[in-house]
C-alpha cells in the first residue's frame, strides 16, 4: 500500500503527536572554533565557479546553434542542458541557503536565475527546503522525499528523463499565475509571503510564453532549446546525484548518519552538484558553504558512515534497496558506522534500528 | 524588571556569542566588532532553533539550521524564513562584568 506522504494528512499529525516534527536531531561534536572558520563565507569560489558555469553554457550553446540543423550539434545541447537542468540545481540549492556567496545580493542573483532554470517558484522552494532541512525525510513533513514508498521504477525513470518535474513545473507555473496554491504548499508558506509566489509565477509564463512564440514565429527549435526544455533534457544529472542522497535509507529519524549518504566523485560532478556529495556533512551543518564541505568532512568522518566511494558504488548499495522497497515499504539500509563513531540512538530510533 | 550578571567581557571573542540561562529562558551575548556588547533571546524565531551554534557576521546573526539571519543590535528579522523579530534587551557593563536587563 502507497504510504501517505501527504503534508496535510493523518502521517503528518502523527510526526507532530510522535514528537518526530521539528525535533532535536543528532550532530557530530565539533569545536566552536572549527566551526566557525568553517562557516566562514567568501565570494571568491562562487565567483569562480559562476563565471565557468556560465562562459560553458555561452559556448555549448553558440556551438549547438552554429551546428543546428545537423546532429553534431546533439552533443553540444546536451553538455548545456546538463549545466542548465542540473548545475542549476545545486546552485539552486546552495544559493537558496545563503551560503556561496559572502554577498547577500549574488546569492539572491543567482538563486533567481537558478529557479527559473529548475522552474522552482523561488519563494515556494525556499520554504520547501527550510521544510526538509526541519524534518529530513520525516513522512507527512518533508515535502523534498524524492522516492517514495513502495517504490515505482517507473516514476523514478520519469524522473531521469525530467519529465515529472518538468510537467509539476508547468502545471505550478500555470496555477501560481492564476493564484491558486494547494493546502500541501500553504502548510509550509506563510500568508504574507504566497503573494510573492503569485507575481514570479506571472513573471515566468510570460517568459515562457514568449519563448514559444519566438520558436513558431522563426520555425524554430533553438529558443525553446534554450529556455525550458532543458530543464526537462538535462535534469538526469541532478537526478542521478539527487537520488544518492537519501535513496534506500531510514524514513522517520532523527540522525542524518541514518537518512542520508555522502559520496566520493570526481572533479567534474563535483562542479556539476557543487559538493552536494558531502550530503551527511551538509544536512548537519547546513551553513557550511560548499566549498567547505571536504574540509568538514575530514573533521567528523570519523563518527559518520563510510562514504561511498563513487556514484557506481552508490547504486551498488541504492539498487538493490529500492528493489526491495518496491515490495517491502519498511525495508531500508543501516549503514554501519566506524568504531570511533559515537552509536546510533537505539531509544529515539526504536522503529528503525529494533 | 533587573540587572543579571550574565558573563564577563573576555568570555566572547569579538564578532561572537555566548548562550546565557536564566530561569527557565535562554539568551544570547554578543560582542560586536566594535566592542559593544548586545543581547537578544536565543531561540530564531521562524522554528525555535537555538542561534548558539549560529555564524555572527558583523551586525548580524544566523540561524544554524535555515539562514534566517537577524540585526542583533535591534532584534531585526532580515532574511526569511524569519518573519518575526528577536527580542533585545538592554546590556550594562560594570567593570569586566555584562549585565542584561531582564524580568
Amino acid at each position: 500500500m502507497q504510504r501517505d506522504y501527504s503534508l496535510v494528512g493523518e502521517t503528518a499529525q502523527r510526526a507532530i503527536d510522535t514528537g518526530l516534527a521539528t525535533a532535536d536531531w543528532y550532530h557530530t561534536d565539533i569545536d566552536r572554533k572549527d566551526m566557525k572558520a568553517l562557516m566562514q563565507r567568501s565570494d571568491a569560489p562562487a565567483i569562480r565557479d559562476t563565471f565557468i558555469l556560465f562562459a560553458l553554457m555561452i559556448s555549448a550553446s553558440t556551438l549547438a546553434i552554429y551546428l543546428m540543423p545537423s546532429w553534431w550539434s546533439a552533443p553540444f545541447w546536451l553538455i548545456y542542458g546538463v549545466l542548465y537542468g542540473s548545475a542549476m540545481d545545486s546552485r539552486w540549492h546552495e544559493c537558496g541557503h545563503g551560503t556561496a556567496f559572502k554577498t547577500r545580493k549574488y546569492n539572491d542573483m543567482l538563486y533567481q536565475v537558478a529557479s527559473f532554470c529548475m522552474m522552482r517558484n523561488p519563494i515556494e522552494w525556499r520554504w520547501s527546503h527550510a521544510r526538509h532541512h526541519t524534518d529530513t525525510v520525516i513522512v507527512g513533513r518533508d515535502p523534498e522525499i524524492a522516492i517514495m514508498r513502495p517504490v515505482r521504477f517507473l516514476s523514478l525513470l520519469l524522473k531521469y528523463m525530467g519529465l515529472i518535474q518538468g510537467f509539476s513545473g508547468i502545471v505550478s507555473i500555470l496555477k501560481y499565475s492564476m493564484g491558486k496554491m494547494n493546502p500541501a504548499v500553504e502548510s509550509f508558506i506563510p500568508e504574507q509571503e504566497r503573494r510573492k509566489v503569485f507575481r514570479v509565477a506571472r513573471i515566468w509564463l510570460a517568459i515562457y510564453v514568449i519563448t514559444i512564440v519566438a520558436s513558431l514565429y522563426f520555425s524554430s527549435w533553438i529558443p525553446v532549446l534554450l529556455i525550458g526544455a532543458p530543464t526537462i533534457y538535462g535534469a538526469w544529472h541532478h537526478v542521478l546525484t539527487g537520488f544518492l542522497q537519501h535513496g534506500g535509507l531510514a524514513e522517520n529519524v532523527i540522525d542524518h548518519r541514518l537518512n542520508s549518504r555522502t559520496v566520493y566523485m570526481n572533479q567534474i560532478n563535483r562542479f556539476i552538484y557543487w559538493n552536494m556529495n558531502y550530503h551527511v556533512e551538509h544536512h548537519m551543518f547546513p551553513m557550511v558553504p560548499y566549498h567547505q564541505l571536504p574540509k568538514l568532512h575530514e573533521k567528523i568522518k570519523h563518527d559518520l558512515p563510510l562514504a561511498n566511494t563513487s556514484i557506481f558504488d552508490g547504486y551498488k548499495e541504492v539498487l538493490p534497496a529500492l528493489w526491495k522497497q518496491s515490495t517491502d515499504p519498511d525495508f531500508f539500509v543501516i549503514r554501519r558506522l566506524p568504531a570511533t563513531a559515537r552509536p546510533y540512538r537505539a531509544d529515539l530510533h526504536q522503529q528503525a534500528l529494533g | 524588571m533587573s540587572w543579571i550578571l550574565a558573563c564577563q567581557k573576555e568570555d566572547i571573542e569579538q564578532e561572537d556569542l555566548l548562550r546565557f540561562d536564566f530561569n527557565g529562558k535562554t539568551f544570547l551575548i554578543y560582542r560586536s566588532p566594535d566592542d559593544t556588547y548586545f543581547c537578544t533571546d536565543g531561540l530564531c524565531t521562524h522554528e525555535s532553533v537555538h542561534l548558539e551554534d549560529g555564524l555572527v557576521m558583523e551586525y548580524e546573526i544566523e540561524c544554524p539550521k535555515h539562514n534566517a539571519t537577524f540585526d542583533y543590535r535591534t532584534g531585526e528579522a532580515l532574511r526569511a524564513p524569519a518573519c518575526i523579530n528577536l527580542n533585545t534587551y538592554e546590556t550594562r557593563i560594570d567593570g569586566d562584568n555584562i549585565l542584561i536587563l531582564i524580568q
